[in-house]
């Protein structure tokens, strides 16, 4: 069961039940649709960009506790960031989730200083089918920022 | 319940451990296990009589031919057909894809119409929805009735003069509901429409007579059934495979080959191009020949009480919604369901963990996800070699699921 609690941690069934900025935006924004044809995770993500800074941004999906809570931890930390930042934090979770090469980002001495919620995610790395899950939200931000900007 | 549980090592799959227990496989409808003489009889091919087949002059090629022919004689034995009416392909997938380029695009044009189930089998709705688009047919949905069952109690108002298809699946992988094929073959009859039976799910599950059933083409996989992957079968009325242009040229399915046009080879071969999958084709004999010893009847019998069981246990299971008929003489052996606010995916994960393998998403489907308005769903599915010690193992997994989920 150790397994199973460290996957479903309860930050993870938080955001799951009460998932952050959920909606959409309207007048001029990126948007970005992304899915998981083989098991029904699917996002619609809005984002605003001014000067380089992600100034307003809200989500809308339905799917597994592992999409949606990243997506929503996701949703918590952006607004505000710059879009450098966010390319940044998106490379350090890809890391954490053992999608891409690099050192582990997070410290066991200093639980939540690198990626804060986040970092609950860390389980997921156990259980290799579902990491996909984990990195949905985080491939159709790109998406919707990879967009040219008029 | 007869019990069948002595069966079990007869698949050597089955005394596997995952994550530290033993194995609870509960996703025979997404591809079944595989008996040892299963096994044996394709590595005995190859051991023994390889060598391609049909032309060769040679003993081996001689005992290759007889191995494959054998395994199509065996393979129409078991739905009670003739061996020339069944043609082996890929799997039902493919057969359905051939129907669709070789019988449909001959014989669609603008305003005719295809009338498919909202509950099929994306490999019963894809070649539909694509040979719609080079014939300018139209593609029309029946819906199911509150056992979840395809509904034909309108079937008039639906199927005029210009349908010229219906496509429906003889039992569904996940609802489980069975047919109804009678009113959809009556219905055809009425209007000179054929009728195309995806056979995947109820020809492993049921015991079935092709020449009886009254359709006029069906499509089955092997490994649905006990067989390899790889292969699969297209059976039709003798009138309908001739009406059938061949999908796939070379060698094989000719019969003269000149420099501008070729002649075909006589039904089945016509729609087998290439050097056949041969190895294959002997596991699929095997696995018919293992069905055929226990007896469809008892196969068929086991299903329906397992099934009963896991319903009444399920039923026990608090927020638990399951997709399909009550009543067991309706359906096989697939369950679908929905607990609580917890995903299907999040629900195969921690069942996992106790060893138990379900299926979770859209069941090859969409479309029936989205008329049941679910965005997925859990299914369970049973098959000869499960027991009723599984079903407990099931449930109490998904109590435990409860748990995790902050749900007591």
């Amino acid at each position: 069961m150790a397994q199973l609690d460290e996957l479903y941690r309860e930050v993870i069934l938080d955001h799951y039940r009460n998932p952050r900025r959920r909606g959409s935006l309207t007048g001029d924004h990126l948007h970005a649709d992304g899915n998981n044809p083989s098991c029904g995770d699917e996002f619609a993500i809005d984002v605003i960009v001014e000067d380089g800074v992600i100034t307003d941004a809200a989500m809308q999906g339905q799917g597994c506790s592992i999409s949606q809570a990243s997506g929503s931890m996701m949703m918590d930390v952006i607004v505000g960031m710059s879009v450098a930042d966010v390319a940044d934090l998106t490379r350090k979770f890809k890391i954490m989730m053992t999608i891409e090469e690099g050192e582990d980002p997070v410290d066991p001495d200093r639980p939540g200083a690198a990626l804060g919620d986040l970092e609950a995610l860390q389980g997921v790395r156990k259980f290799p089918v579902r990491i996909k899950c984990a990195d949905l939200a985080w491939a159709t931000l790109e998406d919707a920022l990879s967009q040219p900007v008029d | 319940m007869k019990d069948l549980s002595a069966l079990r090592s007869d698949f050597p799959i089955l005394q596997r451990e995952v994550n530290g227990v033993p194995l609870v496989y509960l996703d025979s409808a997404a591809t079944t296990q595989k008996p040892q003489s299963v096994l044996d009889a394709m590595d005995n091919y190859y051991k023994r009589h390889n060598a391609n087949v049909h032309r060769g002059a040679h003993t081996l090629a001689g005992e290759a031919t007889e191995d494959y022919e054998g395994a199509r004689s065996k393979v129409a034995a078991f739905i009670g057909t003739s061996a020339a009416q069944v043609a082996f392909s890929r799997g039902a997938t493919t057969s359905i894809n051939h129907i669709a380029y070789g019988w449909g695009l001959n014989h669609l044009k603008e305003g005719d119409r295809i009338v498919v189930s909202i509950s099929e089998h994306h490999a019963n709705l894809v070649p539909w929805q694509i040979i719609t688009r080079y014939t300018g047919a139209e593609l029309i949905y029946l819906e199911l009735d509150d056992d979840f069952i395809i509904d034909t109690s309108d079937l008039e108002s639906v199927v005029d003069d210009r349908v010229k298809i219906i496509a429906f699946g003889g039992m569904s992988n996940v609802t489980g509901a069975i047919g109804p094929v009678e009113p959809l073959v009556e219905a055809a009859a009425s209007v000179g429409a054929i009728t195309v039976l995806d056979g995947a799910q109820l020809v492993p599950h049921a015991p079935v007579s092709a020449d009886d059933l009254g359709v006029d083409f069906m499509a089955f996989s092997s490994h649905k059934m006990l067989g390899p992957t790889g292969i699969g079968a297209l059976w039709g009325r003798p009138e309908r495979l001739e009406e059938m242009e061949p999908t796939e040229g070379g060698g094989e399915m000719i019969n003269i080959v000149e420099r501008d046009h070729s002649t075909w080879a006589p039904v089945p071969h016509k729609f087998e191009a290439g050097t056949p999958p041969i190895a294959e084709a002997v596991g699929f004999g095997a696995a018919v020949d293992y069905l055929s010893a226990v007896g469809m009847d008892v196969v068929a019998q086991h299903e329906r009480d397992i099934t009963a069981f896991a319903l009444e246990r399920l039923s026990e299971v608090p927020d638990l919604t399951v997709y399909g008929p009550k009543d067991i003489t309706k359906r096989g052996g697939a369950v679908s369901f929905s607990l609580a606010d917890i995903h299907p995916h999040d629900l195969a994960t921690i069942v996992d963990q106790d060893g138990v393998a379900i299926r979770a998403g859209h069941h090859c489907a969409r479309p029936l996800m989205k008329y049941l308005e679910v965005p997925a769903t859990a299914r369970a599915s049973f098959y000869l070699y499960n027991t009723p010690h599984e079903v407990d193992v099931l449930i109490e997994a998904l109590f435990k699921a409860r748990k995790v989920f902050g749900l007591g």
